[in-house]
């Protein structure tokens, strides 16, 4: 647990500090939240004013509402909220994902928010920041997990559709930031064909190309006539379309899933895919012990995923004093295809059918079809555990 | 088949032999690579242990972690020499050796080894060392693509290999030789044919006198082969029994030369009325070399059901009516010698009458009684075929014993279903209102079923032991088996044959649930 006199403790609402009064990523309605990033298990609706980098702002308004107060932050920016120093720097998660570090009394606090260390030409860098005390993630913190080049994996992907011109190669990939990645990868592969998107990949292209973000061009599946031939195309889709509706059009593809989890191939042989291509938007083992170490935190708390494998490598190894941070409901840790995707996953297939309107609905109050009910992609399993607590749960089927 | 063509035939060998599942003696326990990989990562047991629990494969584990050894960033190391070898080199040459070192160059070896290799690579030589390699691939495919090779057909490929496969350039050559003449089938088996459950839609229109009605018998299917002079016992699953069974070579040698009996291995008492359960067969099956006591206690008969070949001819393609008249022709020719080598040990599996389809649930509803676990019914028109056919052979075993028991203990499974709760173990109330153990299954639940039992068993688990979870006993299962008998495995001292769930209750409160005591009058009825 934290300490309930520190810079952030833990409330009913999620991660709070109180010099700045603000929540962070809260996973439920409060007057102020800074958010690390858009994921919907981390960005939720209903709050008074909202603190986020600008680069995902266009992201975050199509999921929390275009009406939302909206505090836009370059990285490094400097705020002060009440008695707090705040900043924003680059997680290098996705478009627009940062870490966030909290200030006062002489005591510094940096939360990781979900990061990586590998380069990603859809999103800026990661940027190594120290603090007094860490709050990380811990996803794949698990020495299994070491994740090749991005660019490499494009590669295999770019092969493993190029080389199949008798079906549709059908790639399952989160539709927010993983699927950007893939196109932003492909592109700088100097790849030039149209890759095709489900609804809820689409949804989310423009405010990349906003952001400038040089991608592979692209086209909704939906918008494509009825009679073309879909062999040798490449069609992005969030892994819950996979065995829904939707896929009738593509009977007879290769299907593909890119994922960190599909590191593992007792992951991959579980959920039918063809292929699995190790591609991760979250720090691998080697780059979550790094960053532990170079952040010179004397305290780290781990949450999301592997929180005690971490917590105690960290301890017993590194000598840095850390403990996994357990929290209302906090559920297990280490499930790799584990409920919570599963979950996110099953609410996200009746998005799924809908997928194809996903614009429509976007900007409404409740969160957008289509890509909504995923988490990110591939925290899902773990973020279960602090952020959505138990209630998530419960309302889903 | 490509492959095939592509690679030499010592290559051919090796790749057969593990793509029909057979596996290569082991070289190095999981254990031993698990701690050279540990000594090489310098990464804490524990650590070791967590990864394991996450991939369900410790081959696997150790590939991924050997990459986290300190200063390897992947890709920067050079190739081994050996990652050039052949599949021959690496199973002859490469790997054999390494079982035999002492235990610090053992690790040296192993470690440069492992070096040039990509995690794939490195899988499968791990899996190869630790003899745990296989491949998901249907025999029938192999075949086909064999007799594609060889322009042999499928079935006679299929009895070249009975009894085995010798990876060996040699063996390969011959295997696939469209002229070889056979030589090496003397000692061999032939495919065993298969039954199917019976379809009742499929029997309606035929006339029951078409039928060979049997029992089923529960022992083990054999094939007892006496040519040239020698004799041989295998199993269905072509091991070579006879070491387990003496009185049966016995028997076999007192047959006459170049015959081929298909029937059941049973223990089966001269003069007795029924076979003894399979529980007192497995006695036997454990020992090397049965000793004269146990020999005597449990001895072992053939039950004859066909005749394959006689007088060293071939009687496969001949009608069942023909071969069954030869068999009990052959069987009347034994018993009729003066001292009758075969008394005891051959006999007939009876036919049953059926005189109309109405009477076949009434002569089922009696296998449980003639020691039986249901009927076979053989067109007798048909031809001895290779494996599992539609059509020609049926069995109609007995329903399977039920009973409704109790969700007590979880634990994850490995591979695909690694880090998912998939191994149950089941409970029934004892006199003093306690849940005692006496059933594990594992299969039975479909993905749905098993990934909301996964979720259920996370959120109601009462106490931890290493892997093994606990469980509220709240959930109640209708379990299906076989048999049930007396056994020190679970606390009830109770033990079923080929547990498995077959519906999930969620009807019913865990205090509804069967007893100890119902199981006990289960296993008066059927042993």
């Amino acid at each position: 647990m934290l300490p309930s006199d520190g810079l952030v403790t833990l409330t009913e609402q999620g991660l709070y500090c109180r010099a700045a009064d603000v929540w962070i990523d809260p996973w439920r309605p409060v007057p102020r939240a800074l958010i690390t990033h858009g994921h919907a298990d981390h960005a939720r609706p209903g709050c008074g004013a909202y603190w986020a980098i600008g680069a995902g702002a266009g992201i975050l308004r199509r999921r929390l509402g275009q009406g939302i107060a909206l505090h836009s932050l370059d990285y490094g920016d400097a705020l002060q909220i009440q008695d707090a120093q705040v900043s924003f720097h680059s997680a290098g998660h996705v478009l627009g994902s940062a870490q966030i570090r909290l200030e006062a009394g002489g005591e510094s606090w940096l939360i990781s928010g979900d990061y990586k260390r590998d380069a990603d030409p859809s999103c800026a860098p990661f940027e190594p920041v120290g603090a007094d005390v860490l709050i990380s993630e811990a996803t794949f913190a698990l020495p299994i997990y070491r994740w090749p080049p991005g660019s490499q994996v494009a590669a295999e992907i770019r092969d493993w559709w190029q080389h199949c011109q008798h079906r549709p190669s059908v790639l399952f990939c989160y539709a927010f930031g993983k699927a950007q990645r893939i196109l932003a990868e492909l592109h700088a592969l100097g790849v030039e064909q149209e890759v095709l998107l489900h609804g809820a990949v689409a949804a989310l292209i423009e405010p990349y190309r906003q952001q400038g973000i040089a991608m592979v061009p692209t086209q909704p599946l939906s918008q494509l006539p009825r009679d073309e031939r879909l062999e040798g195309r490449l069609v992005l889709a969030p892994p819950s379309a996979q065995g829904s509706p939707w896929m009738k059009r593509l009977r007879g593809a290769q299907t593909g899933f890119a994922s960190g989890w599909m590191a593992v191939r007792g992951a991959r042989r579980r959920r039918g895919f063809e292929r699995g291509f190790v591609l991760s938007d979250h720090a691998d083992w080697p780059a979550l012990v790094d960053t532990a170490r170079q952040s010179g935190a004397r305290q780290v708390y781990v949450t999301h995923g592997q929180s005690e494998v971490l917590a105690r490598y960290l301890r017993e190894v590194e000598g840095i004093a850390a403990e996994p941070l357990q929290g209302g409901g906090l559920a297990e840790r280490g499930d790799p295809d584990g409920e919570a995707e599963r979950e996110a996953a099953a609410g996200d297939t009746v998005a799924g059918d809908t997928g194809e309107t996903g614009e429509a609905t976007a900007g409404a109050a409740h969160e957008p079809a289509g890509e909504a009910t995923e988490p990110d992609g591939e925290a899902g399993p773990i973020n279960a555990g602090l952020i959505k607590g138990g209630e998530q749960r419960e309302a889903l089927p | 088949m490509e492959y095939f063509q592509a690679v030499p035939p010592g290559d051919g060998a090796w790749a057969l032999h593990a793509l029909l599942g057979n596996q290569r003696r082991r070289l190095l326990s999981s254990l031993r690579l698990r701690q050279i990989c540990l000594e090489g990562t310098g990464l804490p047991a524990w650590l070791f242990d967590d990864c394991y629990r996450q991939v369900g494969d410790s081959a696997e584990t150790i590939a991924l972690l050997w990459r986290q050894r300190s200063g390897v960033a992947t890709g920067m190391v050079p190739p081994s020499p050996a990652a050039e070898a052949s599949l021959q080199q690496w199973l002859e040459e490469l790997l054999p050796p390494l079982a035999g070192l002492e235990a610090d160059a053992q690790a040296e070896a192993m470690r440069a080894l492992w070096q040039g290799l990509e995690p794939l690579e490195l899988l499968v030589v791990n899996k190869l060392l630790s003899g745990g390699f296989r491949v998901g691939v249907a025999q029938g495919l192999v075949i086909q693509a064999l007799a594609q090779l060889s322009e042999l057909e499928p079935a006679r490929l299929r009895h070249r290999l009975m009894g085995g496969f010798v990876p060996s350039a040699a063996q390969f050559t011959a295997l696939i030789d469209p002229a070889d003449d056979d030589a090496s089938l003397s000692s061999r088996p032939y495919p065993f044919q298969l039954a199917c459950p019976l379809d009742p839609e499929r029997l309606s229109d035929t006339a029951p006198a078409n039928w060979q009605v049997e029992w089923k018998w529960d022992g083990i299917r054999a094939q007892l082969i006496r040519r040239h002079g020698a004799c041989w016992l295998w199993s269905r699953g072509e091991e070579l029994i006879h070491p387990a069974f003496p009185e049966l070579i016995r028997l076999g040698e007192a047959l006459p030369d170049g015959l081929a009996l298909d029937g059941e291995v049973i223990i089966w008492e001269p003069g007795a009325p029924g076979p003894r359960p399979f529980a007192e067969l497995q006695r036997r099956l454990g020992r090397k070399a049965p000793g004269r006591s146990l020999l005597a206690e449990l001895p072992a008969a053939f039950v004859a059901y066909d005749l394959l070949e006689l007088g060293g001819c071939d009687r496969r393609p001949e009608p069942l009516r023909q071969r069954r008249a030869a068999l009990e022709d052959l069987h009347q020719q034994l018993l009729a010698a003066p001292s009758p080598p075969a008394a005891g040990l051959l006999r007939l599996s009876a036919t049953l009458p059926l005189p109309h389809w109405q009477a076949l649930e009434e002569l089922r509803a009696g296998a449980a009684a003639a020691g039986a676990e249901g009927l076979m019914l053989k067109n007798l028109d048909s031809a001895y075929l290779v494996g599992r056919r539609r059509g020609s052979w049926w069995k109609h075993k007995l329903e399977p014993l039920q009973l409704d028991a109790v969700l007590l203990y979880a634990q994850p499974g490995s591979g695909r279903r690694a880090n998912l709760y998939t191994d149950y173990t089941f409970g029934l109330w004892n006199a003093d209102g306690q849940l005692v153990s006496f059933a594990k299954a594992y299969s039975g639940l479909d993905a749905a079923e098993i990934e909301e039992l996964d979720r259920w068993i996370r959120r109601h688990t009462s106490e931890r032991f290493g892997p093994v979870r606990a469980v509220e006993p709240l959930q109640v299962f209708e379990l299906a088996f076989e048999g049930i008998g007396p056994s020190k495995r679970h606390k009830s001292g109770l033990a079923v044959r080929f547990p498995r769930i077959s519906r999930w209750r969620r009807d019913k409160p865990a205090s509804e649930a069967d007893t100890l005591q119902t199981a006990l009058a289960l296993m008066a009825t059927r042993p």
